[in-house]
């Protein structure tokens, strides 16, 4: 699944000096402040992380005394899902207009009808509605399933996905692992897991009590190859 | 208008005529909603109407309004916002206005609207809130059969849908959170709007949403509470005859007493001020608000979910009532759940008073304040052990010596106040308990060195507990270590009401008798009220004879708290002859000891 990355960032957390006895703890608190929501300095939804203290003098801060800044060295598991991305979901609900699925136990995502592709017909079998393809009538998408989509947009501010079921190599994982020679599938799927290498992108900005002054992100070389490759095809 | 929805009906007639399947109404629907972007509105004019119009009788005009919101919820992937006049009478629509189709219908397509694009996310949960109350016009009929099967098909569909959106966007739960707290009426609303909207709060907490909005509910209510409680001045429920001891005062109501006796002992003072109460608006609210949060309580021991439920009113105690300043009422939700299972809710709740009051780096109100709870809780609390009730002296009367040992000299009592709150709340648990602590000889001995002490906290902690305490000790041989003890000579002093500061923390008892008529029902049975507790002395005796004291502590040993029960209707009421106070001091500025 694409979408997924972890970066390093380089941070300066803001304590109050009430948080003195505890700074661990309220790292901690100030970090988790950043969990499931989209955050632009890091241009993704923030799903875990951890960090180390470069520093243990922290450093009492000119201009909004008496808060002092911890540096920290973070690394943040980022999920951020752009338009023709590929991500994964369990399917939660089917109806003829529309199939809603749960990607990564936490963002929704609604395929509608229109962007189903016509192979996928609505039926419903033995009181359970499915979508079945015409031409793999293995094919089957029901709820519980693992689908494949293609992001069509990201609402950042709920963190909602639009996807797409019209490219022949989405739709029912099961099927299309078991099938993928039948199925045009670029080289897509493995690229997301060979991003390991990381370019440099600074950032800076403050996010609630926490200042980000440089992050690592392995995101942006990952889209960068993609567009070669489509360039390529 | 009439003419148009005149039309309206026409055209879905005509539709219904001519046969057309589900999936042919789907077509026409969405053809309707995609041609408002080509500037043509008026078949989405009409639609609006459908939505729109408020009284339904005929059954037809229901039939159309299902039909139509069934063909909306095929076509919601079609509904953006240019579609904003639709959006609004859908959203608008109140399901207390419509019978169970409608609902069904309406509840399908919000679900849908919800899940679809996700924008409309919080609309839609706004709306499900908003329908947490009824509309006005429901005020007469709620109590009524029709009223409460209405109420519970409205509610149990809302509550429904709102687990239906949060299975299907996981996130939407934290918006609903911070929604609900956003709606919650303010506490100048109708006492019967503030007591749905609370039982919708708490069911909300019941369901499966509960891990997630636990906190946020139950802080909230707390805070509901606390506002209601600070509306309803102290001026409203003092009526005080300060010629009366803050023990004398106090006697279980009037309609409740089981026990004749006591009726012609009923202090006038605290008939007036519950009188006075009644007719207070805010009491009431609170009172029928207390009593929602004691069922809540009592199902959430039933369901073994109050251990979780306990953790969050701690904290929301401690953000919350415990700064509040002399809260009156709020803090019997705890003392509640701590009745409910004393062993876990009722031990934590003492620790962690004491926790507070032994904490060095808290501020000085907040630790006169916690151990104020924590003398009233352990005086009052009839399901706490004797053992808690001697762990938790045993550590207060070690804090106490500790403090002596450190200090040299008088000082002024108010560099000390925290210290003379601490030996105020060790007499006055002692004048609720001393049959319980006449054995522990160590404690006994460590008081003695403290109440001794240069600091002389007998001239400086409120006069009516001291006297009280003395009295006991005295009857019970407390100090028979030392026969220079002189049991009358700790008259009041101009320290003696030093210590409490401007806040006169030191008359603060706050789990004194419930003056909330419906939420005192169910804190009875739980309660110690001083009726009940069996002074060491002999009330026929008020000056008690030296001669007698060592007999009396042998008759202690044979009672014990726990014997209370059995023996109440033997009990003594209020000592006849108690101490009198000076007038120019109030006794408490308790309730019910006014």
């Amino acid at each position: 699944m694409e979408g997924l990355n972890v970066s390093d960032a380089n941070l300066i957390v803001h304590l109050h000096p009430s948080k003195s006895n505890n700074i661990y703890d309220a790292i901690l608190r100030e970090l988790s402040s950043l969990l499931f929501k989209f955050n632009e300095n890091f241009d993704g939804v923030v799903l875990a992380y951890e960090f180390n203290i470069l520093d243990k003098n922290a450093k009492i801060l000119i201009g909004i005394h008496p808060f002092f800044g911890v540096r920290l060295k973070a690394k943040l598991l980022l999920f951020s899902p752009k338009p023709d991305m590929l991500l994964e979901g369990k399917v939660v609900k089917l109806s003829q207009g529309s199939i809603h699925l749960i990607v990564l136990g936490f963002s929704s995502a609604t395929i509608i009808d229109e962007d189903i592709r016509e192979e996928f017909l609505f039926k419903t079998k033995h009181e359970e509605e499915v979508f079945i393809s015409k031409f793999h009538k293995r094919h089957v998408i029901k709820i519980g399933n693992m689908l494949r989509f293609l992001v069509k947009s990201f609402d950042e501010e709920i963190l909602h996905i639009s996807g797409s079921l019209v490219p022949p190599h989405t739709g029912s994982i099961w099927w299309l692992d078991r099938h993928s020679k039948e199925v045009s599938q670029p080289d897509r799927g493995n690229k997301s897991r060979e991003a390991e290498e990381e370019t440099i992108l600074q950032a800076n900005g403050t996010v609630g009590g926490t200042e980000v002054f440089s992050i690592n992100n392995d995101h942006k070389i990952k889209k960068s190859k993609r567009k070669r490759i489509r360039e390529e095809s | 208008m009439g003419v148009e929805i005149m039309n309206v009906e026409a055209e879905f007639h005509e539709m219904e005529e001519a046969v057309l399947s589900d999936k042919d109404v789907d077509f026409h629907v969405r053809d309707i909603l995609k041609s408002v972007s080509l500037g043509d509105c008026d078949m989405y004019n009409q639609l609006v109407a459908v939505m729109h119009r408020k009284k339904r009788v005929a059954p037809d005009e229901v039939a159309l309004l299902v039909a139509s919101l069934k063909s909306l919820d095929e076509a919601v992937s079609c509904i953006d916002d240019q579609h904003g006049s639709l959006l609004a009478s859908i959203l608008g629509m109140n399901l207390w206005n419509h019978g169970s189709d409608v609902m069904d219908a309406l509840l399908d397509l919000i679900v849908n609207l919800a899940t679809t694009s996700g924008k409309y996310v919080d609309l839609c949960l706004e709306m499900l809130v908003g329908n947490f109350t009824p509309p006005s016009s429901f005020i007469n009929i709620l109590n009524h059969p029709r009223g409460i099967t209405k109420k519970e098909q409205v509610l149990s569909r809302v509550h429904s849908t709102l687990g239906r959106i949060t299975n299907l966007v996981p996130l939407a739960t934290l918006r609903l959170s911070t929604l609900v707290i956003q709606k919650k009426p303010s506490h100048f609303s109708k006492e019967f709007i503030l007591a749905m909207y609370v039982e919708n709060m708490l069911r909300l907490e019941s369901g499966d949403l509960g891990e997630y909005v636990r906190s946020a509910m139950l802080s909230s209510v707390v805070d509901l509470l606390i506002d209601l409680d600070l509306e309803i001045g102290w001026d409203d429920i003092l009526h005080d005859d300060s010629s009366k001891g803050i023990f004398k005062m106090e006697l279980e109501d009037i309609d409740e007493t089981t026990d004749d006796e006591l009726k012609g002992d009923i202090e006038l003072p605290r008939e007036l001020s519950r009188k006075s109460l009644g007719r207070n608006e805010h009491a009431e609210k609170l009172d029928s608000l207390m009593v929602l949060t004691f069922e809540y309580l009592e199902s959430c021991e039933a369901g073994g979910r109050l251990t979780k439920v306990f953790e969050v009113l701690l904290q929301s105690f401690q953000k919350t009532i415990l700064p509040a300043y002399k809260s009156k009422f709020a803090q019997f939700v705890i003392f509640y759940s701590c009745a409910l299972d004393p062993d876990n809710c009722g031990f934590r709740f003492a620790n962690m008073l004491a926790d507070i009051f032994f904490c060095n780096v808290r501020p000085q109100f907040e630790r006169m304040m916690a151990v104020a709870y924590l003398a009233s809780y352990l005086s009052r609390g009839r399901f706490l052990s004797t053992s808690v009730v001697v762990d938790m002296l045993k550590r207060l009367v070690g804090w106490c010596l500790d403090y002596c040992r450190m200090q040299e000299g008088e000082g002024r009592p108010n560099a000390h106040n925290v210290f003379y709150s601490g030996c105020q709340a060790i007499m006055y648990v002692l004048c609720f308990r001393m049959r319980s602590f006449v054995d522990v000889l160590q404690l006994k001995s460590q008081l003695f060195v403290i109440l001794t002490h240069q600091l002389s906290p007998l001239k400086v902690c409120l006069p009516t507990v001291v006297m009280e305490f003395l009295r006991q000790a005295k009857a019970a041989s407390l100090f028979t270590i030392s026969e220079n003890f002189d049991f009358d000579d700790y008259l009041e002093s101009e320290l003696s009401r030093a210590f409490g500061g401007m806040e006169r923390l030191d008359m603060f008892f706050p789990f004194d008798p419930c003056l909330l008529k419906r939420s005192d029902r169910y804190l009875r049975p739980h309660f110690v009220y001083w009726s009940m507790v069996r002074p060491t002395y002999d009330d026929d005796d008020e000056e008690g004879s030296g001669d007698d004291d060592e007999d009396m502590a042998k008759s202690f040993q044979e009672f014990d708290l726990d014997e209370f029960d059995g023996a109440l209707n033997k009990m003594s009421i209020t000592p006849k002859m108690s101490t009198r106070m000076p007038s120019r001091i109030r006794p408490s500025t308790s309730p019910e000891s006014l």
